[in-house]
């Protein structure tokens, strides 16, 4: 018998239960990306059979980082790029659990930037979403590393000399096994996007286009925005390594100069998960580490059976 | 026979072992100090370890130190073992057989060389510490003639009695097998030198190797034991020692008890990134861990690894991590984390000689205050300093205890000194239950019960309770839905930055302090660890590892005639109050001996109890070697017995306050 019995309910669950009734309102800026994430989030739970119990939102810090706060599931707000370090453990920890990690393109691509890349390479079963509004919001408008060249702020007074980040080629390259963008502009397939990307038995990356209206741009500058899966003018197939990371890179190059591209761009349905492999090396149990703490029967190592190498 | 009292309750009498039962140690024919030393690389650490093993069968108690540089290949390394017939808890004065192998892997012998002449040091970096009377065994193998007349070692052997046996181990090793078993050959000429009997080397080799390589390695042992009396004279008194074992014993390094102690404690998720010293608890972790459904985690960066623990810990896993001192520095945020969120978390700091990259295999104990006050804001954790195996291995078991019951996070500070050094132990030592539980964790059916707000949403954080704790669920239970959060928060998580509820928050979580410091006094035996008699006059204080040569040097001082005590302290937050209160009180002036430049454990001591600060001197060392009992003594002599001259070892004396 389970300890954690909100894992796997069968029951119907309204997107409602997902609006926490001690925050029900966001207080991010009147028209900001960051509302979009969390409508698509609430919609996708539902329709995946997520119950809030059953789902663990991890965050980092910065605007992005309170999506816990008015996301009503477990939630742990960690500190500032450190929320896929505590994401995957929990995840190690306790493999039913669904694990959510998120936060903003400073938090994700600065600095948590080498977790980034490490978590994605182990390919640990998690969705990872970043709240890419191109800036650092909270702390009123400097440059991030997806800023475009040239962006002028308050600590970049001469306007940014730095080439953004490439976030879905950096993904790709080390090791995510679904890699999308969509934009809190196109709230469908957002939720389409993620309901992938959790369903998804690997490390899934969404980069989430959220417009900053107070420091950046407002939600008119990602329209018209290209679903590239719809699109007649692009032909790749996202199961294809070398052709994903032509369309990755195209759409880098084209964000700042006008051209929103979003959709899927790469899709690895083969690779095992982080948690698969480490179970097939002998280094993970089958019983979840966490649920063998409340089993009454289980019988504990000690280490007085490990002494006969001293004796 | 223990010559120290374990500890004791509060409210019991404490249990001081009187003078009479103190064993004369400080006899250089009672006790045997085997050093052997060699070149990085030579399996000088192996062969020392199957030696201890042999002589702890035969009956001795051993205890070992290890010194070796920050290389792979090459490089003066030696490991020293004592052994006795009676309780060993520290390094001897100097030692009196030396076993010198040479260095195979020796760089740039030439004169100019960084390092000096590497070949050689293994013989002649060993000589100014051996004592009178002692036994030079070097192999004339590796070691060349013309590098030993430049030692001038005959006529140093004549001023101090030293017995020399050149032996050609490498030459023996080639003939009857290959080259690197002449580290059996020498232990071969060990054994006979000491008139030791062969049978529990032989059943140590035969555990380790089979086939051909076993049958050389037996060969070897005995060609070069039977040489022995056939081509090699004796001339010296030292034989082995003789003793006798009531129970079984186990031989365990300081890591080896940290790591035990957190799997009875029930752990069994670590994750970590390579540095030494701290490297070893997480090995053996991580190779015991499979077999007993554990899972360990070598991660990017120690951001990452404390992050990882903190996340495996709130999803219902009891989780450690570790480091030494720079790694330990990238843990502060998420040990805050761990204090603000209120999630359990068992960390372990492995200290080496710092600052930055310091002295990466030296010991040194001055990372004391890092560990209390790293990360910002007010420190709310728990940090214990075992002084030995045995405490290693309790207080890392306590850890867990009190950081799921508390929901806090627990630091052992140890350093390079107790992680690397071998004692035997009372194998029933660890004949004991193992403590999985979660502590204050609420299982579905309590969470029906429990507090909750008008949404549902689980009182996590609750104002008030009896002792601080406010329980906690785990992600995926029923009904125990919350927020965790670095931020300053509400009862169910939420950022709050209210005054009212900012107090209410702050109180709760010092209290658990107080909690705890109330439990370790009434429920737990002494975590401090007491020497000599009560009624001494003048006292010597220590923390960590250092405790094993103030035991020995409040032995001998007393034999002296010296009216002196000894304690050793390990709650370090919360503070042992109330009993190195009682202790200063009870003397005239005490000695506080650490190993760091700047007295950082009296300062400790004067902030927790706001007096004595005129009573308190400090015997100071920071050169990378621990404490001899020696250097205590004569460092008690000069400083408390007032004796007018300077300390001939490599210590610094600081006077008291207001001196």
């Amino acid at each position: 018998m389970s300890a954690f019995n909100a894992i796997g309910e069968e029951r119907e669950i309204d997107r409602d239960e997902f609006t926490p009734g001690v925050e029900p309102q966001p207080t991010w800026c009147p028209g900001c990306g960051d509302f979009g994430v969390l409508k698509s989030l609430k919609q996708a739970l539902p329709e995946v059979g997520k119950n809030p119990e059953e789902v663990l939102t991890v965050t980092g810090i910065g605007c992005s980082g309170k999506l816990n706060s008015y996301l009503d599931t477990y939630g742990f707000h960690t500190i500032h790029g450190r929320s896929l370090p505590v994401a995957r453990a929990a995840k190690l920890a306790n493999p039913e659990v669904e694990v959510i990690a998120a936060g903003g393109d400073g938090d994700g691509y600065g600095i948590g930037g080498n977790h980034f890349i490490h978590t994605a390479r182990e390919n640990h079963d998690m969705t990872y979403i970043v709240f890419n509004n191109e800036i650092f919001g909270l702390t009123k408008g400097q440059t991030s590393p997806t800023s475009p060249k040239g962006h002028k702020s308050k600590t970049q007074p001469s306007g940014s000399a730095k080439s953004p980040l490439r976030p879905l080629s950096m993904a790709l390259n080390a090791g995510a096994t679904y890699i999308a963008r969509t934009a809190a502009v196109n709230p469908n397939q957002a939720k389409e996007i993620i309901k992938e990307a959790i369903e998804h038995d690997g490390f899934a990356h969404i980069d989430f286009l959220t417009q900053c209206p107070t420091w950046n741009k407002d939600a008119r500058q990602y329209v018209p925005y290209v679903d590239v899966q719809e699109s007649d003018d692009y032909d790749f197939d996202v199961h294809d390594r070398e052709e994903a990371a032509q369309m990755m890179r195209e759409t880098e190059d084209v964000l700042n100069e006008g051209t929103v591209l979003t959709g899927r761009y790469y899709v690895d349905d083969e690779s095992p998960s982080y948690s698969q492999e480490k179970k097939a090396v002998g280094e993970m149990p089958e019983q979840p580490i966490a649920e063998r703490y409340f089993d009454e029967d289980s019988e504990w190592e000690r280490s007085y059976d490990l002494l006969d190498r001293h004796k | 026979m223990a010559i120290y009292s374990k500890g004791f309750r509060h409210g019991e009498t404490k249990f001081w072992i009187p003078l009479a039962n103190w064993p004369l140690i400080s006899m250089s024919d009672e006790e045997l100090i085997w050093r052997v030393s060699g070149g990085s690389g030579d399996g000088i650490d192996s062969t020392s370890q199957n030696f201890a093993k042999a002589l702890m069968r035969s009956g001795l108690h051993v205890f070992t130190h290890r010194h070796y540089p920050s290389r792979i290949r090459g490089g003066h390394t030696y490991v020293e073992i004592r052994a006795a017939g009676h309780e060993v808890q520290s390094r001897g004065d100097g030692y009196n057989f030396l076993l010198a192998l040479g260095d195979s892997f020796a760089r740039n012998p030439q004169e100019e060389a960084y390092y000096g002449n590497e070949e050689i040091k293994p013989l002649s970096e060993n000589l100014d510490e051996l004592r009178e009377g002692g036994v030079i065994v070097y192999d004339e193998g590796l070691l060349s003639e013309d590098d030993v007349a430049e030692l001038d070692l005959e006529e140093r052997a004549e001023e101090n009695n030293w017995h020399v046996y050149p032996v050609d181990l490498r030459g023996l090793a080639k003939e009857h097998g290959r080259e690197v078993m002449r580290n059996t050959a020498g232990v071969g000429i060990t054994a006979g030198l000491l008139d030791m009997e062969l049978e529990h080397i032989e059943d140590l080799m035969s555990d380790a190797m089979g086939g051909d390589v076993l049958e050389s390695n037996l060969e070897i042992l005995h060609e070069a034991y039977e040489m022995v009396g056939d081509e090699i004279e004796a001339e010296h008194d030292l034989r082995a020692p003789t003793g006798e074992h009531d129970t079984e014993q186990a031989l365990l390094s300081g890591s080896n008890a940290i790591a035990y102690g957190a799997i009875d404690g029930g752990c069994r998720f670590i994750a970590g990134y390579p540095m030494t010293p701290w490297t070893d608890v997480f090995t053996i972790l991580s190779q015991n861990f499979p077999d007993m459904g554990g899972v360990s985690e070598q991660v990017e960066d120690e951001i990452a690894a404390a992050a990882l623990a903190v996340g495996a810990s709130h999803a219902g896993a009891k989780a450690m991590s570790g480091s030494s001192g720079g790694g330990f520095a990238l843990m502060s945020e998420p040990l805050g984390l761990a204090e603000m969120t209120e999630t359990p978390l068992v960390l372990v700091e492995s200290m080496r000689a710092g600052p930055s990259t310091g002295m990466p295999t030296k010991p040194e104990q001055a990372d004391l205050e890092f560990v209390l006050y790293t990360s910002q804001g007010d420190s709310s954790r728990v940090v214990f300093a075992p002084g030995n195996i045995e405490e290693a291995y309790e207080q890392t078991r306590l850890a867990f205890h009190i950081a799921w019951e508390y929901q806090i996070p627990t630091i052992i500070i140890y350093d390079q000194k107790l992680s690397g050094e071998n004692k035997n132990v009372d194998v029933e030592f660890f004949d004991r239950e193992p403590e999985p539980g979660l502590g204050s964790t609420l299982t579905e059916d309590e969470l029906a019960e429990a507090a909750h707000d008008n949404s549902g949403k689980f009182k996590r954080f609750q104002h008030e309770s009896e002792n601080g704790v406010s329980p906690r669920s785990l992600p995926g239970q029923k009904g125990g839905r919350y927020l965790a959060t670095g931020n300053e928060h509400s009862p169910v998580g939420h950022i709050s930055e209210d005054p009212d509820n900012r107090v209410y928050q702050m109180e709760r979580r010092m209290q658990k302090l107080e909690s705890i410091r109330t439990e370790l006094e009434e429920e737990h035996e002494s975590n401090q660890t007491y020497f000599g008699e009560e009624d001494a006059e003048y006292g010597i204080i220590t923390w960590g590892s250092s405790q094993g040569a103030v035991e020995e040097a409040v032995g001998r001082l007393n034999e002296q005639g010296h009216s002196v005590k000894g304690l050793s302290v390990s709650d370090m937050m919360p503070f042992a109050e109330t009993e190195v209160t009682e202790f200063l009180e009870s003397v005239d002036e005490a000695m506080v001996v650490e190993m760091n430049a700047t007295a950082q454990f009296r300062g400790l001591i004067q902030k927790e109890l706001g007096r004595f600060g005129e009573k308190m001197t400090s015997l100071l060392k920071y050169n990378g070697n621990p404490f001899e009992p020696a250097e205590v003594v004569e460092g008690y002599e000069v400083n408390v017995a007032d004796e007018d001259r300077e300390p001939t070892a490599q210590v610094r004396i600081e006077p008291a306050a207001g001196d």
